[in-house]
């Protein structure tokens, strides 16, 4: 399978990237040679094989839902790039 | 005189003890040493003034989260992030008493082989400035090797703490997935990321993973060690089968004086008393890299989409906020990190997600079960960490694929969540040479009683050459 402009655009625009010009031309090369050598994995037929997520066989860790301490919201906005009193402040929305 | 060089932490923390130098001098010691070597090797990020105590310094790779302290993780997206609370692994050494020197040097959100990635600018191998330390960890790894602190810790996801520990000819544990806190820690590729040791012997190494190991309930992926950490003194190695699997020691790439100097190192195994037998792992290391190079950039994908300039970090300026977000990525994420996100969001995008994501899953199942195979006539697998030594700045960056094969060895394992042990087995070029232990899940006790027993009986100087009195 082979990534052509405009897909690479289309997934940059999933990804919240804006690329400049001469990032999406190396881009573009790179990437299909990465996914050249990752699809390497469908050589194997593995259909009655289960899928691995995790390494530990580990499921549903249950914590007692009690309050503890967290952040307060100072703490929680000290490293804002800008803050409106108790909030981030972010500029206005655009069309997406 | 404290020299800074040879001192071991496991002495230090004795002469500590035994009011033979005090926690400053020590400290002052370790300041005084980076202030004359690092202009040249560039391990740190950020060094502190000593906040006091008299507890033995560490450094700690800069994905670690710090309060108050600077932690970037080598990104300029987080430059000048402050975190407001410690990880749980800082928590536990500070618990002890173990103070932070500074934060070390990574590739940019620990993805490269070589510092190589970092915003800041790569660190250099104390053996051969004008060669690479490894990475993603080579900051820690090159101050250990350097005298610029006498342990540190690293973070693993492919190789990052065994890969720079081999290059730089010291002692790198890469802990059993689960067994070390994950809080704090930036995140790369959340079901492979560990924290672990770096160190200059192996019985410093084991005593580093006793204190940060064990189960935090800020995170549910950890576990209870099954035994405590034991520290290792035997001499000898009998009664443990050691295998040796024959793609992981005679892949293509691995140069011919790291092949030799693992072989003179696995027959010595054989002489302290361990039944070495070859093995194969047919699928794992040929299907290794691809199934690697899915998963971690998928996870990234999501793990970094976190990064938006709202909350922390850096922010681009821009009048209209979707704007402000890709500007602030594309400004803010340097070139791997890129190269990831957009191979993860393809990987897991519809239409895509079951011939990419699903099989890579399936191909660990494969990679885990061969493991496990292993594991049933063996105690441990060996081979050497890296395919070659420390390799020139600027050889691999042009090439992502290159550098990507430096991990080939470190990968099959980290995709089975099992411990690995990089342990100096030698000189090739007068470079080191690492080789890699290998065992099944909370097997780290063996790991340390084969390592230690090796260190004693090849007797590897981990001074550099060029840095010795």
């Amino acid at each position: 399978m082979a990534i052509d402009r405009e897909q690479l655009l289309h997934v940059a625009r999933l990804a919240r990237l804006e690329l400049r010009e001469d990032e999406v031309e190396r881009l573009e090369a790179q990437l299909n040679d990465i996914l050249a050598a990752v699809s390497k994995v469908s050589e194997l037929d593995l259909s009655d094989v289960p899928q691995t997520s995790h390494p530990l066989d580990v499921v549903n860790v249950w914590e007692a839902d009690e309050p503890k301490p967290c952040l307060t919201v100072e703490e929680a906005l000290a490293n804002a790039p800008d803050r409106e009193g108790n909030f981030f402040k972010v500029p206005p929305g655009g069309s997406s | 005189m404290i020299d800074t060089l040879r001192l071991t932490a496991e002495e230090a923390w004795r002469l500590v003890d035994a009011r033979e130098i005090s926690g400053a001098e020590l400290f002052a010691a370790y300041r005084a040493a980076i202030d004359t070597r690092d202009e040249e090797l560039h391990c740190y990020l950020h060094v502190r003034d000593d906040p006091g105590g008299n507890g033995l310094p560490i450094a700690l790779k800069d994905v670690i989260g710090t309060k108050g302290i600077p932690t970037t993780a080598g990104s300029k997206i987080l430059e000048g992030y402050l975190p407001v609370y410690d990880s749980t692994v800082v928590e536990r050494l500070k618990a002890q008493g173990l103070r932070i020197l500074g934060k070390t040097n990574t590739d940019e959100f620990a993805m490269g082989s070589s510092t190589e990635n970092s915003a800041f600018g790569p660190s250099h191998n104390p053996w051969d400035p004008s060669r690479v330390p490894g990475g993603s960890g080579g900051g820690s790894a090159a101050a250990v090797s350097a005298g610029l602190a006498p342990w540190a810790l690293g973070s693993d996801t492919g190789g990052s703490i065994k890969q720079p520990s081999a290059l730089c000819g010291n002692v790198g544990l890469r802990p059993t997935y689960g067994t070390v806190s994950r809080y704090g820690i930036v995140a790369f590729a959340s079901s492979l990321d560990q924290v672990g040791p770096v160190a200059r012997t192996v019985r410093d190494c084991a005593f580093l993973y006793s204190i940060i190991a064990g189960r935090d309930e800020c995170d549910t992926t950890t576990v209870e060690l099954p035994q405590p950490v034991e520290l290792p003194d035997a001499q000898d190695l009998k009664g443990l089968r050691i295998g040796v699997p024959k793609e992981l020691n005679e892949a293509e790439g691995i140069e011919p004086g790291v092949a030799e100097a693992a072989r003179a190192a696995i027959a010595k195994l054989e002489e302290l008393g361990a039944e070495v037998g070859e093995c194969s792992l047919p699928l794992s290391v040929d299907f290794g890299l691809a199934c690697y190079y899915l998963i971690t950039p998928a996870e990234a994908s999501s793990n970094l989409a976190r990064y938006d300039g709202v909350r922390y970090g850096f922010r681009a300026a821009a009048d209209e906020r979707l704007e402000m977000y890709e500007r602030t990525r594309d400004q803010g994420f340097g070139d791997e990190p890129k190269r990831r996100i957009m191979v993860g969001t393809y990987a897991l995008s519809a239409g895509y997600y079951d011939a990419y994501y699903g099989q890579a899953q399936k191909v660990r199942t494969v990679i885990k079960r061969e493991h496990d195979a292993l594991f049933e006539t063996f105690d441990a697998l060996v081979s050497p960490t890296s395919p070659t030594v420390a390799f020139p700045l600027g050889a691999r960056t042009a090439d992502p694929i290159a550098m990507y094969l430096s991990d080939l060895l470190t990968i099959p394992s980290c995709m089975a969540g099992l411990p690995g042990l990089s342990v100096p087995c030698g000189l090739s070029e007068g470079l080191p040479v690492g080789l890699q232990l290998i065992g099944p899940q909370f097997a780290e006790n063996a790991l340390f009683r084969i390592g230690h027993a090796l260190e004693q009986a090849i007797g590897f100087d981990p001074v550099p050459e060029r840095l010795r009195g």
